[in-house]
């Protein structure tokens, strides 16, 4: 039956057969049911969710170290909130987005739904502890229903990593600072080359007034004009024009403007721009931005991989035997470590090999060895080898500790 | 208007009436029919009024973790992650809803506490209810036979927080496991290790941990004459004298599971027993007790644990007690259980949440469970590949609530944040100096910050360092700038130095290395 499914699957003219022998295929399930004792094993994940295997975990690991530790040097604190939240503080927040909240069943208790960003719990927090002032970063997983078919490869589940001044300070201070975090993770990650957009909302809004965009349409046009970054002028004009509905020299005026790129001196020249600067709204807008360059200038911001072996784990020394019977040395030799501080193990063998041994160095990155002989037992030392290197080295077993200790600190 | 504000009434009352007949376990047809007429109201409120109200509460049995709670969680992790490192564990990840039907059928009666999400159209999907059968999926999934992970994230019961005092639904489970075949006993005894030093490194005071054996309990209720469809339960029972005096264990198993008395009288004689290497070395002459080859090769396997033990120098805090039961189905060898020893250590709410693997129950006072489960993986295997396990799951939970009750207890004040120095003006118009400073700072690696004001209060920036307990300020004054130094002053002595501004980065990374 199962081989005539997949055998016709590209005919039309077999869809209904395909159907039929579905059909069969879900009753004879069905007359599995209940637990019958075997339990059957879906093995996937749900949608657009996915495990981190143990190296998407040290990479992850690695830049949540980055980003934490700039977020801390610049004194942010950090919280944390349910992964659920009260629906009804979800409700009105998203607008259109909404649909893609998930929601949890109605169990017969308060109705619940999935977060879908970091913002609104923010906010919620604030409003609960009436808190006036706190600088805090939150880094948590998000939920959203979107659809893979449409937008390809995204994730329902995925990581933010939210940074957020609130409080009454004075302007462009916070700001500032938020661009100088900005700069120093990119410049941390070693991603290459990047660049940071500044604007302001009240820049966008003055401008659209002077060029005769109609108040009630400020909202839609920003959101085509936000296309730039995907599409060419010339087709975000047709959708202002053909779509929204304005002017074509309405939008040939917006054209002129959204061009422009500079850095402190666009923002002098625009406070002297004739139509510009007859919107209230965006000289304030331009002032501040004025002021958030020079800021910046004495943050330091206004200029702009190797294939090395992802380890999933970080032992420093693994703990091996070169003959038999030498279990009990090795457990004590690795307890004593463990007790030193020092990342070890050792195989769950009693007689392993000395080359299985060895290879699992090899493979796991584990950059030293320390090989226990029955000779070497004798002479009271322990042979201590360096992976990369295949030097070997005859530690006295007192000095040991302080040799593994000295050669870890230096790596 | 009107209407919305009887409907939110109506839905009140019903809601009462709905709570009152469960309480009273009313007849289900009834609650069944006040439920739709409860969920029917809730449905006329419907839609997006357009006034967006903010309600002010997390859902029933969840919480915020403010900074203070999350400088504390953030200690207890580094301690216990890094004993994993140390061990060589990696570390995995898995979503927090899986499949519903991959969820179903592994928790027995505890399946009514599964968060399901509301069907949308596409697949059903529940919050995950523990971190163990995700684990064993992620085996299944990847055909692995061989690995030593730990995983520390937030898992999801509707349990009802008025028959559990102060219970959460959403708390954090943080599991050890070695799965693979490997030679007897050398990998349970690393997890001992592991719960030893860790118990040890967090300060919670003394403790204990305990051993035992599911085949040495099975062999000892086949040769005490309990029948053997009645293990499990009689099992659960032994496993109250945590809480319960024997007598009362006694009689639970006299008069509701229904063994004689002489039954349960012997049983009353084996679960009194504890001690060490030699305790098991004694019930292997013992006359009833060696008639059970299960119980022997559980006896056997806790001698040559307690000899790795004792190597791995762990054998001062762990006791083999035949008392200890620990409920779950799936422990097919070595079991243990964590205790604080330390009396006054405020028994507070959440404790008495803390799982080991999985589902069990969980005697007052333990903060870390676990043990051997050979079968379950196998289970989970189209195949029905068995995969060996032993592990443990520490009771994190527990152990923020008694570091938080030791933090206010004590004077040491618990820091938020990190700030080494904090970068302020004499006087007005020192805005540029302290943007430039604190950036060549924060270029240096130090943990800086300054007010976001342009002519802040010299006293206002001193009270907040004292507030946020930041050790070291960098006060930028007029006459210093003239001479090219800063005042550096040490927050806890008052003491100040004027150092040259070149030199300042060096000193200050001198100061905070010694600290």
């Amino acid at each position: 039956m199962l081989g005539l499914t997949t055998r016709f699957s590209f005919l039309a003219l077999c869809v209904l057969q395909i159907d039929e022998e579905v059909a069969k295929l879900l009753e004879l399930k069905a007359q599995l049911g209940g637990d019958d004792g075997k339990h059957q094993f879906v093995l996937k994940t749900a949608k657009g969710t996915r495990d981190y295997n143990p190296r998407q975990m040290a990479i992850r690991e690695k830049v949540f170290n980055t980003i934490i530790g700039c977020f801390k040097r610049h004194g942010a604190e950090t919280i944390d909130t349910p992964v659920f939240e009260l629906k009804e503080t979800l409700t009105g927040k998203y607008g259109e987005d909404s649909k893609l909240i998930y929601d949890l069943k109605d169990q017969g208790g308060e109705l619940l739904s999935l977060r879908y960003d970091l913002t609104v719990p923010f906010a919620r927090y604030l409003a609960m502890n009436k808190i006036t002032n706190i600088k805090r970063y939150h880094i948590a997983k998000v939920y959203r229903r979107d659809n893979p078919a449409m937008t390809r490869g995204r994730y329902r589940e995925f990581y933010q990593c939210d940074f957020d001044i609130a409080g009454q300070y004075d302007a462009m201070i916070p700001d500032a600072e938020c661009l100088k975090i900005v700069h120093e993770i990119l410049s941390e990650l070693e991603l290459g080359d990047f660049c940071i957009k500044v604007n302001d909302r009240r820049i966008l809004d003055g401008m659209f007034a002077v060029c005769g965009v109609p108040i009630d349409k400020f909202r839609t046009i920003c959101s085509t004009v936000d296309k730039l970054d995907k599409m060419a002028w010339a087709d975000v004009k047709k959708e202002m024009v053909n779509e929204k509905g304005l002017s074509e020299e309405v939008a040939d005026q917006i054209g002129e403007y959204v061009s422009m790129q500079g850095g402190m001196d666009l923002a002098e020249r625009l406070l002297q721009d004739q139509k510009l600067s007859q919107s209230k709204q965006a000289c304030a807008g331009l002032s501040d931005i004025k002021l958030l360059f020079s800021y910046l200038q004495l943050l330091q911001v206004t200029d702009k991989a190797s294939a090395e072996k992802v380890r999933t784990t970080e032992v420093q020394v693994m703990v091996v035997s070169a003959q038999k019977n030498l279990l009990q040395e090795r457990l004590k030799l690795v307890s004593d470590l463990w007790n030193g501080g020092v990342k070890a193990e050792m195989m769950y063998k009693k007689n392993p090999k000395l080359l299985s041994q060895l290879q699992h160095c090899e493979e796991a990155g584990i950059p030293l060895v320390a090989i226990l002989g029955e000779q070497e037992l004798k002479d009271g030392v322990v042979k201590l080898r360096v992976v990369s290197t295949r030097e070997e080295f005859d530690i006295c077993r007192a000095d040991l500790l302080a040799e593994i200790r000295r050669r870890t600190s230096e790596a | 208007m009107e209407d919305k504000a009887q409907i939110h009434e109506a839905i009140k009352v019903q809601g009462e009436l709905v709570r009152k007949l469960k309480s009273e376990k009313a007849n289900k047809e009834q609650i069944d029919e006040e439920v739709a007429k409860l969920l029917e109201l809730k449905a006329q409120l419907g839609g997006d009024d357009g006034k967006h109200q903010f309600v002010l509460k997390t859902a029933k049995g969840t919480r915020d973790y403010n900074p203070r709670q999350m400088a504390i969680r953030e200690k207890v992790f580094n301690t216990i992650i890094g004993c994993f490192k140390r061990h060589g564990a990696e570390t995995i990840d898995t979503p927090v809803f899986e499949l519903k039907e991959t969820l179903t059928g592994k928790y027995g009666e505890d399946s009514k506490l599964i968060y399901d999400l509301k069907d949308q159209g596409g697949e059903l999907l529940s919050l995950r209810y523990d971190l163990t059968v995700p684990f064993a999926r992620y085996l299944a999934m990847n055909k692995i036979t061989n690995i030593k992970r730990y995983h520390i994230a937030k898992v999801y019961r509707r349990d009802n927080p008025a028959m559990t005092r102060g219970r959460y639904r959403e708390f954090y489970q943080c599991d050890f496991d070695i799965a693979g075949q490997y030679d007897a006993m050398i990998p349970d005894a690393e997890c001992l290790k592991i719960v030893h030093e860790i118990l040890s490194e967090l300060e919670l005071g003394d403790f204990c941990i305990k051993v035992n054996d599911r085949r040495i309990l099975d062999g000892m209720f086949a040769v005490c004459g309990v029948p053997i469809d009645k293990f499990r339960t009689i099992c659960s029972t032994v496993d109250k004298l945590d809480k319960m005096a024997w007598a009362d264990v006694k009689k639970e198993m006299v008069n509701e599971k229904g063994l004689s008395e002489e039954v349960a009288d012997q049983i009353g004689e084996y679960v009194s027993m504890q001690g060490g290497m030699d305790l098991a070395e004694r019930l292997l002459q013992d006359q009833k007790l060696s008639q059970s080859k299960q119980a022997c090769a559980g006896l056997s396997d806790i001698k040559l644990l307690f000899s790795y033990l004792q190597l791995l120098q762990v054998t001062d805090k762990v006791v083999f007690d035949l008392s200890l039961a620990r409920g779950l189905d799936y422990y097919t060898g070595v079991i243990y259980e964590a205790v604080l020893t330390q009396t006054g250590v405020g028994l507070g709410s959440t404790e008495a949440q803390q799982e080991a693997h999985a589902e069990d129950s969980v005697s007052v006072g333990s903060v870390a469970g676990g043990g051997r489960y050979d079968g379950l993986v196998g289970m989970f295997d189209p195949k029905g590949r068995k995969v060996p396990c032993v592990g443990v799951s520490i009771g994190i939970e527990r152990i923020f609530s008694i570091m938080e009750q030791k933090a206010e207890a004590s004077a040491e004040k618990v820091r938020t944040t990190e700030v080494q120095v904090m970068v302020v003006s004499a006087q007005k118009n020192l805005l540029q100096e302290r943007l430039k400073l604190v950036s060549d700072l924060w270029n240096g690696g130090v943990k800086a910050e300054m007010m976001y004001k342009k002519n802040p209060k010299l006293l206002s920036q001193l009270q907040h360092c004292e507030e946020a307990g930041i050790p070291l300020v960098a006060i930028l004054g007029e006459q210093e700038l003239k001479d090219g130094v800063v005042k550096l002053r040490v927050v806890s002595t008052r003491e100040e130095f004027d150092i040259c501004r070149a030199d300042l980065l060096a000193e200050i990374r001198r100061r905070t290395s010694e600290a």
